[in-house]
């Protein structure tokens, strides 16, 4: 594979979201409003990015036995120095995803690349791996956002552009599912095409 | 790729990761320290500027803790040319539909309400939420009125509280925990020796 397909495969044929369905617990959690999936997208790939890049530089020094405790101390580090730098310089964003946030240690999309990607290509390889799946999240969980923030509230990046009440559900969890099974299918379908 | 496993190797290899992971950590952490607790002292000025009347001490730094039901909350004292102007009152509740919910309330020393204003909260989206003065008036109507006549508690239950339509639990949570502020506030009032 050439470096453009390793970083366009995460965004597209290997979405993380719409086709790999993983890290499904940050993607409905978040996604309430457009900049709320944006942020907890851009967070992600900041993780996503730095442990592909160390996992794979450190591989080939891991005992196979120890390798997954060995890969999800890097991944914490990483969310770790994410949580406190958003805490320092952005904490109202802190105060909406900060539940979330050490969520991405166990997100399968961080631990998925280390395994199947990083840990088997070359630190660069690994680094666009991790930007391209980061993106592909990124992406998902900003189009969601915007459609149930659309949908549930009327406004769009926190404009409110429809006066008045919206339609409640798809604030909530409920709304979340159904917003995503239909995006699932477009995006499916768009690919496909 | 990996190397073969053995106790020396593996026990090796995990400490050296732990290390250097605690030394990133620990640098990151120095760093942002200090910005951490300016952002963490700002949220708290700014509800006690919109909750208290005018102030010309530091009410973060004279704070103290008064105990209310077991719990503890913190009390903010302002004053201006050491004349006490105000009491703000942090107070918590675990009634929420959603969990916790913090709110600053801001008493004259007669213990009319000056304003509140809600630090933080989980109530659902739409509906509990607009607990917030942001998303609703709800909170609004609890401005100016002393808790001495004016009984906390939703209209369904016997109180003179207007309920936000479909989240009668979050109206009775707020409630809740303007009165436990109320009685926190009326415990530095004493501890204090009455009005200043």
């Amino acid at each position: 594979m050439s470096r453009l397909q390793t970083l366009v495969n995460g965004i597209i044929k290997g979405n993380p979201t719409f086709v790999l369905v993983l890290g499904m617990c940050p993607t409905l959690g978040t996604t309430t409003s457009a900049i709320n999936g944006m942020s907890m997208g851009l967070a992600t790939t900041f993780v996503l990015m730095l442990s592909n890049l160390v996992i794979s530089l450190v591989a080939g020094l891991v005992p196979s036995k120890v390798r997954i405790p060995a890969f999800v101390v890097i991944i914490a580090v990483f969310v770790t120095v994410v949580q406190l730098i958003m805490q320092a310089y952005v904490p109202a964003l802190y105060q909406t995803l900060g539940l979330f946030i050490p969520l991405i240690v166990v997100n399968c999309i961080v631990l998925g690349r280390a395994e199947a990607f990083a840990s088997k290509n070359k630190p660069f390889d690994s680094f666009l791996d991790g930007l391209g799946s980061g993106l592909g999240f990124t992406l998902s969980l900003t189009v969601l956002g915007t459609i149930r923030e659309l949908l549930g509230s009327g406004s769009f990046f926190g404009l409110k552009i429809i006066p008045g009440d919206a339609i409640l559900i798809f604030i909530l969890a409920p709304g979340a599912f159904i917003a995503l099974g239909y995006l699932m299918v477009l995006f499916n379908k768009l690919k496909k095409a | 790729m990996a190397r073969e496993s053995n106790f020396r190797n593996m026990f090796l290899c995990l400490l050296v990761i732990c290390f250097g992971g605690s030394a990133l950590l620990g640098g990151v952490y120095l760093i942002t320290y200090q910005p951490i607790l300016a952002a963490q002292a700002a949220r708290v000025n700014q509800a006690l500027g919109g909750v208290l009347p005018q102030f010309d001490n530091m009410p973060a730094e004279e704070a103290y803790q008064v105990e209310v039901n077991g719990k503890k909350m913190t009390v903010y004292p302002g004053t201006l040319n050491r004349e006490l102007t105000g009491v703000a009152v942090e107070a918590t509740t675990n009634k929420g539909f959603g969990g916790q919910i913090i709110v600053m309330v801001g008493f004259l020393p007669d213990g009319t309400i000056n304003n509140t204003a809600v630090i933080s909260h989980t109530e659902t989206p739409g509906l509990g939420d607009k607990i917030d003065p942001r998303k609703s008036d709800f909170s609004l109507q609890f401005n100016q009125k002393n808790p001495e006549s004016f009984r906390l508690a939703v209209k369904k239950d016997g109180g003179q509280v207007d309920a936000i339509t479909a989240a009668t639990i979050s109206s009775r949570a707020f409630c809740d925990v303007v009165d436990l502020a109320y009685q926190a506030f009326r415990q530095s009032i004493q501890k204090e020796g009455g009005i200043q």
